[in-house]
């Protein structure tokens, strides 16, 4: 792993419609500062995301992968949070068991009115990433 | 305390027996069972409805050409069997089994399920060097001795799940000292009793031996431990998913013959999966180099997230791989460590859902930062 002060990671983060994606929008209309290190992929729910999109986005070099969706009761569909939750524990479990680095993934509800809390993950989970080093996998040819 | 049947035969001739005797009677129709199919010792799963041709069946050969559960599946996918039929089941064949039906891959109706207390399976490999005939004698002498037979495939030797949920009746051989001389089948329900009413034998009410289960839950225990450390010790990172999956061929066996993955397309054999000229530029300005195809660890990480919920660790995809990648020691413990946060373990009840498609609000509460 290369550690070193100029390493931005490149995070690869699925945002909800209705609450995460709003919340960042939040946050750059609030002008807050966070680092320019997250490249969001719109989804519907955090439910849409199946684990293979974070296997993919994790094999493909990616250095870190934030899944962010509403608050658990407050899902624009009800319950999708909710399966997303588990799903997530499980895929963790899984990546920690096979021997990767679960700590290269994260889950974070962030609700439409909270551009602080985005700005907030965002920082932090970059920040931890950077402790992290770049991903391995970024290079391996095979794969 | 549960009823029980025993025959005074032996046990290899008493199924067969009672087998004949259900078929005879009208009890069942059909007969769904391994049966020697030539006499170099190969075994195949068929239907029998001739009394006369159970004298081939091997109900209990410690064989398992495809996991029967997958074949029960597409047996009964479009419509139950309509006339009643008894299959004889390894547990881990009936516990994938039950994963399917929860998927709505077949249907229980009319089919009885006989099972036993497994003592574990040769790699199919033994059957095609000619070994397994040969390996015969020697595996029964374990079983009655309550030991683990060194020629079992891995994950039988650490099987801790070796006595049958859901089924209707249950032979048990483990550790007789006098399976030559009897035959003893526990009839675990309504269906298990009416089936064996009439048949010639001792009726009794009886229990299992808890203690000889115990004696060898542990020695599989030890054997379980030993399986896992050996896949600690490869799979260390990204470099030891390459060094552990670097040699597979892509043929996809292991997805053909897995009792979960029941998908008519695969994801990973869709057109998604393909790499078309312009994945292959990205991906080489990052890498410099690339295999083709790429994709190779993703497939086996991939099928892990996707079915190892449900893994019933029957070991058939270490059977096929022809690369000898331990495929099924890997699943079973990476999908151990999935099914114990929810206390699941699969196939163990139809009623049971699968947890990655229901929740409960108050939990994992950990899991969000």
């Amino acid at each position: 792993m290369v550690k070193n002060d100029d390493f931005m990671p490149r995070i690869l983060a699925f945002l909800c419609n209705w609450c995460s994606y709003a919340g960042a929008d939040l946050a750059g209309t609030s002008r807050l500062k966070y680092p320019a290190s997250i490249l969001p992929i719109r989804v519907m729910c955090s439910s849409r995301v199946d684990p293979l999109f974070v296997l993919r986005a994790y094999l493909g070099g990616a250095d870190g992968v934030l899944v962010a969706g509403c608050h658990p009761g407050d899902c624009h569909y009800q319950e999708g949070n909710y399966y997303t939750r588990r799903r997530f524990a499980a895929l963790k479990k899984i990546v920690e068991t096979i021997g990767l680095d679960s700590d290269r993934l994260r889950l974070s509800w962030v609700s439409a009115s909270e551009g602080q809390k985005y700005a907030k993950v965002a920082t932090e989970f970059t920040n931890k990433i950077k402790e992290l080093g770049e991903n391995s996998a970024k290079t391996k040819i095979f794969l | 305390m549960t009823k029980a049947l025993r025959i005074n035969e032996s046990t290899e001739k008493g199924i067969i027996e009672f087998l004949k005797f259900l078929l005879e009677k009208g009890k069942v129709k059909a007969v769904f069972s391994l049966k020697k199919i030539s006499d170099n010792g190969a075994v195949a799963y068929s239907l029998i409805t001739d009394p006369d041709e159970l004298k081939d069946a091997v109900p209990f050969y410690p064989l398992m050409p495809v996991n029967a559960g997958k074949l029960l599946s597409r047996f009964t996918l479009k419509e139950g069997t309509r006339k009643p039929v008894i299959a004889v089941l390894k547990p881990c064949e009936l516990r994938g089994f039950v994963e399917l039906l929860k998927r709505e891959q077949g249907s229980l109706e009319n089919l009885y399920i006989i099972s036993s207390i497994c003592c574990g399976v040769f790699p199919s490999k033994t059957e095609v060097d000619g070994n397994a005939e040969k390996n015969l004698s020697k595996y029964w002498d374990t079983v009655k001795k309550g030991e683990i037979s060194p020629d079992i495939r891995s994950v039988c030797k650490a099987c801790e799940e070796f006595i049958p949920y859901t089924a209707d009746l249950t032979v048990d051989y483990l550790g007789n000292n006098d399976i030559d001389k009897k035959c003893l089948i526990y009839l675990n329900n309504k269906n298990g009793e009416d089936l064996a009413k009439d048949m010639k034998g001792d009726f009794s009410e009886k229990e299992l031996d808890r203690k000889k289960i115990d004696k060898i839950k542990e020695k599989r225990l030890a054997e379980k431990k030993k399986l896992y450390d050996k896949i600690d010790s490869k799979m260390k990172g990204i470099d030891g998913l390459v060094n552990v999956f670097g040699r597979c061929i892509g043929c996809h066996g292991c997805s053909k013959v897995c009792p979960i993955c029941y998908c008519k397309l695969c994801e990973f054999e869709s057109p998604d999966s393909e790499y078309s000229p312009s994945n292959y530029e990205t991906e080489l300005r990052k890498r410099g180099g690339l295999k083709v195809p790429p994709g190779t660890i993703y497939y086996h990480l991939g099928r892990i997230t996707h079915i190892g919920i449900s893994c019933v660790a029957c070991g058939q995809c270490n059977d096929v791989c022809p690369v000898e990648i331990p495929v099924a020691d890997i699943f079973k413990k990476v999908g151990e460590s999935i099914q114990k946060m929810f206390d699941y373990i699969p196939g163990k009840d139809l009623e049971e859902e699968i947890p990655l498609v229901t929740f409960k609000q108050e939990e994992f509460a950990e899991v969000e930062e």
